[in-house]
């Protein structure tokens, strides 16, 4: 086989693993406060991909140039999917705060039903084309038919999401108190924490992260349907499960082993059988390393 | 400062606080003493406000605290030092002391308190950017109790900070209580197994048996008294 088409295969893993660590993200940082699988959140993915859809139809009547465009839908997209995910918390999850594990779990089941048979709904069943608002970027002479500029810019974004997100859990009072509120929930609230307020958060940044990976690779693909954000929703909770639930950079570390997996597999051996590698791998790693790569084994103390 | 007016705590269906009375003053040490499952950790939580009360009323200088979240109560001035320490495992000490000055603002008397613990602990020093999961019991007791000063609590609720220590660190951590009492006025509220101990440092205390408070004196008679004798003390 030869090189470029090795190196093809590895930035089309690390695209798709960028967007899986967007996604992920979400999954992984809600589990590790409320220890719940947030199976609604792949819906606000698609949700924020068809909001900025429709903003940028929308901007696009009044001539502005494609980069405001770009910009000012994806700016209303973010902000009303991470009102989105704010709400659906406040709806499905919290009035269950004292119910059994699985009760909330079967919320946010009927969450993610419902909100992709509202947007089946409200819009279409169809695939619609999704513009290429994404700005064309110089791509390096040595990289050239390899990658091309929109990767390039899945990956820096990613990459600056993922630098200001650990300066957030690692510096900042909020941040601070969603680690402690992952590790000990009662204590959290004997130091004062007001834990609804972290949940809340945890959410609002949840969402923020998966609706801009919506948004990217949907310009990306050109593309989208309503049923978009189950897939990559499943898996990128797969991403989070190998990286280890509850971990942030299991999550990220995850994302990119899926996505270079997936995209050699699709290589190498058959692009048909594509999306059967990440559930290979879902059981290989429940069966034998349950607590994912950088996971930490769940200890109880008695 | 503090009082429970006829306090009654559920589990479910489980009656764990039996019309629980008794008041604290400012600047006093008051201990709890009874037997597991007496439901004394239950009186620290239903203070708190994690282990809401059903009936009853708890006063707190003069307002009632009954019905306010965990969060609230802390900001009230109410800190718990909880049992089992429960420290934040994977924050470092400098970390963990952070979040107990979490609802403060003012820098420079939070840097007063840091260098203050860190006095009355120097081993915490030693150890502030290692992980508070990996100190040993007695240097995670030493944290969390630090945790509560730097949140300057005004009553300090203490739960079994002796359990599972060595004699001599039990020593020790009983001195600091008492500094603590008499140097910075801290009114402090101390859940006891170690009746023997508790009383040694306390003014006043209550006896609790099955949820109900079953004696209430100064700490002076309570040691020389005979129930508590055979039944605490071990003599």
């Amino acid at each position: 086989m030869d090189f470029d088409y090795f190196l093809r295969l590895f930035f089309s893993g690390l695209t798709r693993g960028s967007i899986y660590a967007l996604l992920a993200l979400g999954y992984t940082m809600v589990y590790g406060i409320i220890k719940l699988i947030n199976f609604a959140h792949g819906e606000i993915y698609m949700i924020g991909a068809f909001t900025a859809l429709i903003m940028a139809t929308v901007f696009s009547f009044t001539g502005m140039p494609t980069l405001a465009i770009l910009v000012l839908s994806s700016l209303v997209a973010l902000i009303y999917s991470s009102a989105y995910g704010f709400t659906i918390e406040k709806l499905a999850y919290k009035p269950l705060r004292k119910a059994p594990r699985l009760s909330v779990l079967i919320s946010a089941i009927g969450m993610s039903l419902f909100l992709q048979n509202y947007v089946l709904l409200a819009q279409t069943s169809n695939f619609l084309p999704y513009p290429s608002l994404l700005p064309q970027v110089p791509v390096p002479r040595f990289l050239q038919g390899i990658i091309n500029s929109q990767q390039i810019i899945i990956f820096t974004t990613t990459a600056v999401v993922m630098v200001l997100l650990t300066l957030l859990i690692k510096f900042t009072r909020m941040g601070k108190s969603m680690r402690a509120t992952s590790q000990d929930r009662v204590m959290a609230t004997l130091v004062g924490i007001n834990v609804n307020k972290v949940i809340s958060w945890t959410f609002l940044i949840g969402s923020f992260t998966a609706a801009l990976g919506g948004i990217l690779i949907s310009s990306f693909t050109g593309q989208i349907n309503f049923y978009v954000g189950f897939i990559a929703g499943i898996k990128a909770f797969v991403a989070a499960v190998l990286g280890g639930i509850g971990s942030i950079p299991g999550a990220v570390l995850g994302s990119l082993v899926l996505g270079m997996t997936e995209s050699f597999a699709a290589g190498y051996l058959s692009s048909v059988y594509e999306d059967v590698f990440a559930f290979i791998i879902l059981v290989l790693i429940l069966i034998f390393k349950p607590s994912g790569l950088l996971g930490r084994p769940e200890t109880q103390k008695v | 400062m503090l009082e429970l007016q006829s306090v009654s705590t559920y589990y479910g269906n489980i009656q764990a606080l039996k019309e629980i009375s008794l008041t604290i003053e400012k600047g006093e040490i008051i201990t709890l003493i009874g037997a597991n499952g007496a439901g004394k950790s239950t009186t620290l939580m239903s203070i708190s406000g994690v282990v809401p009360p059903r009936d009853g009323d708890v006063i707190f200088q003069g307002e009632s605290i009954m019905g306010m979240d965990a969060a609230e109560v802390v900001a009230q001035g109410i800190c718990q030092v909880p049992e089992g320490r429960r420290i934040f495992p994977h924050l470092t000490v400098q970390e963990n002391l952070d979040m107990g000055a979490l609802l403060r603002s003012d820098r420079e008397g939070i840097r007063t308190d840091l260098n203050y613990v860190f006095s009355l602990f120097p081993i915490l020093a030693e150890r502030r950017g290692q992980a508070g999961g990996t100190l040993s019991g007695g240097e995670q007791q030493m944290l969390a109790i630090s945790r509560a000063i730097m949140a300057r609590p005004k009553l300090l609720l203490l739960d079994e900070p002796s359990l599972g220590l060595a004699p001599l660190i039990v020593q020790q951590i009983f001195e600091i209580i008492k500094q603590i009492n008499q140097e910075n006025g801290t009114t402090i509220f101390l859940v006891e197994q170690n009746a023997n101990q508790a009383l040694k440092v306390a003014h006043r205390g209550y006896v609790m048996e099955n949820g109900r408070i079953t004696l209430a004196d100064s700490a002076a008679n309570l040691l020389s008294n005979q129930e508590v004798k055979n039944a605490y003390l071990g003599v």
